[in-house]
């Protein structure tokens, strides 16, 4: 039936509210839940990048534990305090937004995996990073030895790399690749690591800065590539600082 | 009940059993005869896209089901005041609102499912089923015919994607709900078809589904 346009626009208005408020309920209703995971989420990806976790492990203690989190500017100095002068807080660095600056004008946080009895010992350094996949962003961690050469472990994440292709970057099997390689020459110049063309599934087959690379995905890895080299060398100064304690 | 009775005189005076048997074929029809993605070949965007694995498929068809009942369910209830002119965007008001909770709900206490699924939650709204189950239905049936039929649609839309994702899967990756299974019964080096995690194979999948479906019901080509 025809309906006037008053009713139309009534009609309109009270479903606006209706559906808004639901809406805004729902966000402010389950905005801490929320929260409570994406931090969880972060910690779990922080801390893959060092260890396997199952869905079991407590990752939040485990962080607690094992993490000391700092941030380091282009030059390798800690920085305490953000550019509004409020305390700096690592896990609550936005790598987006710092993406989008000059790389000298970033704030780079470092996650130091301290030693399970000594907590004072450095065991690892999980950096951060992010870049461009094939299709959009990827990001992920790459773990360095406390030698700041060998590559302790990686995960990665990507926002929509085709499935069973680019997406095997967020595998354990792709991040396995990485370690035990190193990101210096012998002449101590940073060469970071390259993932190659093609895919042999032999280990032995590749040098130490090469990594074997996914059979179908190649401009995915380099993506990767690209993404470890320009984050390595963002963090070069702080490396070589730490280097030789 | 007496404002129902009259406009549809049609309507039986006895009160209709709960799942009377033209009841019941609101949700069998789908099922089989009628179903929204091998027959009426709707939502296959999603079909391909999320059924790489099970357990995404698996949140999806829930996300699905719950959004095609209680949207038809909403729609339905207030069938009478909508005004013709606007009912499109009032059903996209309804299935976007249900499909933002269930994506917010997700995004609260399954994160990592939120992250494999995100988009395609999303894209529920745009899934032709959900708004064609609503005009097509909803629109001129009470409530709880909508909700039966929802459930129909939905239902019938699930086990066609977790079938299809069943076996991309077990031929993609060798596991089933991340178990693997190949693994488990000795054939740790059975070689995986990189075909069935591409969206292809999720096409070659529901063709082979529907060839079997209609070669089972007897469907002719007109």
């Amino acid at each position: 039936m025809q309906r006037s346009n008053t009713y139309i626009l009534v009609f309109t208005a009270i479903m606006t509210v209706i559906i808004g408020g639901i809406l805004s309920f729902t966000s402010q209703f389950l905005g801490p839940a929320q929260k409570k995971s994406i931090e969880l989420d972060t910690k779990t990806s922080i801390l893959s990048a060092v260890m396997q976790l199952s869905k079991k492990d407590d990752v939040l203690g485990i962080y607690k534990q094992r993490i000391r989190s700092v941030v380091v500017d282009y030059n390798g100095n800690y920085i305490e305090k953000d550019r509004k002068g409020n305390p700096i807080v690592a896990e609550n660095v936005n790598i987006l937004k710092n993406y989008k600056m000059d790389p000298k004008e970033r704030e780079y946080p470092v996650y130091e995996y301290m030693n399970a009895d000594d907590t004072t010992q450095i065991e690892a350094y999980i950096l951060p990073m992010y870049g461009a996949g094939l299709w959009d962003a990827i990001y992920g961690y790459v773990a360095l030895e406390k030698d700041l050469n060998t590559i302790k472990g990686a995960s990665f994440g990507h926002v929509s790399e085709t499935p069973g292709l680019g997406a095997r970057i967020a595998t354990q099997e792709i991040q396995e690749r990485f370690k035990g390689k190193t990101i210096f020459d012998e002449n101590g110049n940073l060469v970071s690591v390259t993932m190659l063309k093609g895919e042999k599934k032999d280990p032995s087959l590749f040098g130490p800065h090469e990594i074997d690379g996914m059979s179908g995905a190649t401009l995915t890895g380099k993506g990767l590539n690209a993404m470890i080299k320009n984050y390595l060398g963002y963090y070069e100064a702080f490396i070589k600082k730490n280097k030789h304690q | 009940m007496s404002a129902e009775t009259l406009e549809k005189p049609v309507e039986k005076a006895v009160k209709e059993p709960l799942f009377s048997k033209r009841r019941r074929k609101f949700v069998t029809d789908p099922l089989d005869d009628d179903n929204p993605v091998t027959i009426q070949v709707l939502g296959i965007c999603s079909a391909l896209a999320v059924t790489v694995k099970m357990e995404p498929t698996l949140i999806m068809s829930i996300a699905v089901v719950f959004v095609i009942v209680f949207s038809n369910l909403i729609i339905s209830l207030i069938r009478n005041t909508i005004p013709g002119r606007i009912r499109i965007i009032v059903q996209l008001g309804v299935i976007a609102t249900l499909v933002t909770v269930v994506s917010e709900v997700l995004k609260a206490y399954n994160y990592p499912m939120y992250k494999v699924l995100g988009a395609f939650v999303g894209l529920i709204i745009t899934n032709c089923i959900v708004m064609g189950r609503l005009e097509a239905f909803a629109m001129g049936n009470k409530a709880w015919d909508s909700v039966l039929d929802g459930m129909g649609s939905g239902f019938g839309y699930a086990w066609v994607i977790l079938t299809v994702s069943f076996f991309r899967e077990l031929f993609g990756s060798g596991t089933v709900f991340d178990f693997p299974l190949f693994e488990k019964i000795g054939l740790a080096n059975f070689p995986t078809n990189g075909l069935m995690v591409d969206s292809i194979g999720a096409f070659m999948i529901l063709a082979i589904i529907i060839w079997v479906q209609r070669t089972r019901n007897g469907y002719v080509e007109n």
